[in-house]
């Protein structure tokens, strides 16, 4: 059976993935934040992040459902599900 | 039952060449054309200014000249060739093949002469058929190119893919030697993953930025590392890594995975942009005239592109 992550879990959890790819201070992601216009970061760092998520939550983020994430809070609701 | 002939010898690079068009295009000049930026095509692709085929320039021209250029490097005049290897996948005209031309325009007599279509892996492909020819027989020294001519199957119009393609040729002269100066091509597809690179309405290369990107940055290290294992190399013992120049972050990205912290990266794409099956060998070529890679360097190449597919194999620099 999957582990179920809390959203405060989550959230910690990208914020360290997204200091680590894009260098973003980690406190800065918080879930209203959207990535391209809050968080300035690309689709192809989008990527990235995304692969470090799978890993660190043990869930699938395909491409074509990683183009409808446009928020942290987003990326937290769909790695809960 | 046939007699075949025994040959226990290896087969190794003796010389490398390349020729790039003269018509430097830069990010400015691609500002005028399309909304884009200086910024944006280098924090995305990695690449400040590409060479774009003039008029005269075509796939065999490209390849006349990178290939005569390797000749001339390697000493060899054209009769030492037996066989000759083009790697492209933008050549116009399917018939007549391409290596014919080539070969008849450089005064190779009657080679073996035969195209390969394993787009942007197209060289290492190329480099691997050269190498087991001559390891069995077939041929004494071949003369493998990767030619392309992308910029006549590139929409000047669609700003996510103008920016990345360009045009050039690179080549490389294989021939028998004692030691086994090529390892082991480790190739492989994925073929179910076709509509991830194509020809959008036939005419226009068109690829799925981010798969492409997830595709290239979690999957190929392994084919990397695979062909190093099987020459039993270790990545310690790497003086560079040259994979295919598709854009500058999956360059980066493989790289750093592969456990080579003092290898040198090739980087040529920031001058050079993305020139399919010519983008290794080409930067092979001029980081060996750079002196980045002394005689005997131990080099790990890997090529990925349309189809899927990928090849990778290790080298060792004339």
């Amino acid at each position: 059976m999957a582990t179920e992550y809390s959203e405060q879990d989550i959230l910690k959890g990208l914020g360290e993935i997204i200091e680590e790819i894009v260098g973003t201070e980690a406190s800065e992601v918080t879930p209203e934040k959207n990535f391209v216009d809050d968080l300035d970061i690309d689709s192809l760092s989008m990527v990235e992040i995304a692969v470090a998520a799978q890993d660190k939550f043990d869930v699938e983020i395909p491409d074509d459902q990683l183009k409808d994430l446009k928020t942290v809070q987003d990326v937290v609701t769909f790695i809960q599900k | 039952m046939f007699h075949v002939p025994s040959t226990p010898g290896g087969a190794s690079i003796r010389a490398f060449g390349e020729y790039q068009p003269s018509n430097v295009v830069t990010n400015a000049d691609l500002e005028k054309r399309v909304e884009t930026s200086d910024e944006w095509i280098q924090s995305r692709v990695g690449i400040r200014e590409r060479r774009i085929a003039g008029p005269d320039d075509t796939v065999a021209s490209m390849a006349i000249a990178a290939g005569g250029k390797a000749l001339a490097t390697g000493g060899m005049s054209p009769e030492d060739i037996d066989l000759v290897i083009v790697a492209t996948c933008t050549v116009q005209d399917q018939i007549p093949n391409t290596a014919a031309t080539v070969a008849a325009a450089l005064g190779i007599s009657a080679p073996g002469a035969f195209d390969v279509n394993a787009a942007c892996a197209g060289f290492c492909y190329a480099l691997g058929l050269a190498s087991d020819a001559v390891r069995a027989g077939s041929a004494r020294n071949v003369l493998v190119i990767g030619s392309e001519k992308l910029s006549e199957w590139v929409d000047w119009d669609d700003r996510s893919t103008c920016v990345i393609f360009a045009d050039g040729a690179g080549a490389a002269v294989v021939s028998a030697s004692e030691e086994h100066g090529i390892g082991p091509v480790v190739w492989g597809s994925s073929g179910e993953r076709a509509d991830k690179i194509f020809l959008r309405e036939g005419k226009y290369l068109y690829q799925e930025g981010q798969a492409v990107f997830r595709w290239t940055t979690t999957e190929l290290y392994k084919v990397a590392l695979e062909a190093l294992e099987r020459a039993g190399v270790e990545p310690s013992e790497l003086t560079a890594f040259v994979p295919h120049q598709a854009n500058l972050r999956i360059v980066e990205s493989i790289a750093r995975k592969l456990g080579a912290p003092r290898a040198l990266v090739a980087r040529d794409i920031v001058t050079a942009g993305n020139t399919s099956s010519a983008s290794i060998p080409l930067a092979l070529s001029r980081m060996v005239e750079r002196g980045e890679l002394p005689s005997g360097s131990i080099v790990l190449t890997l090529g990925f592109g349309a189809g899927l597919v990928y090849a990778a194999q290790v080298i060792r620099v004339p």
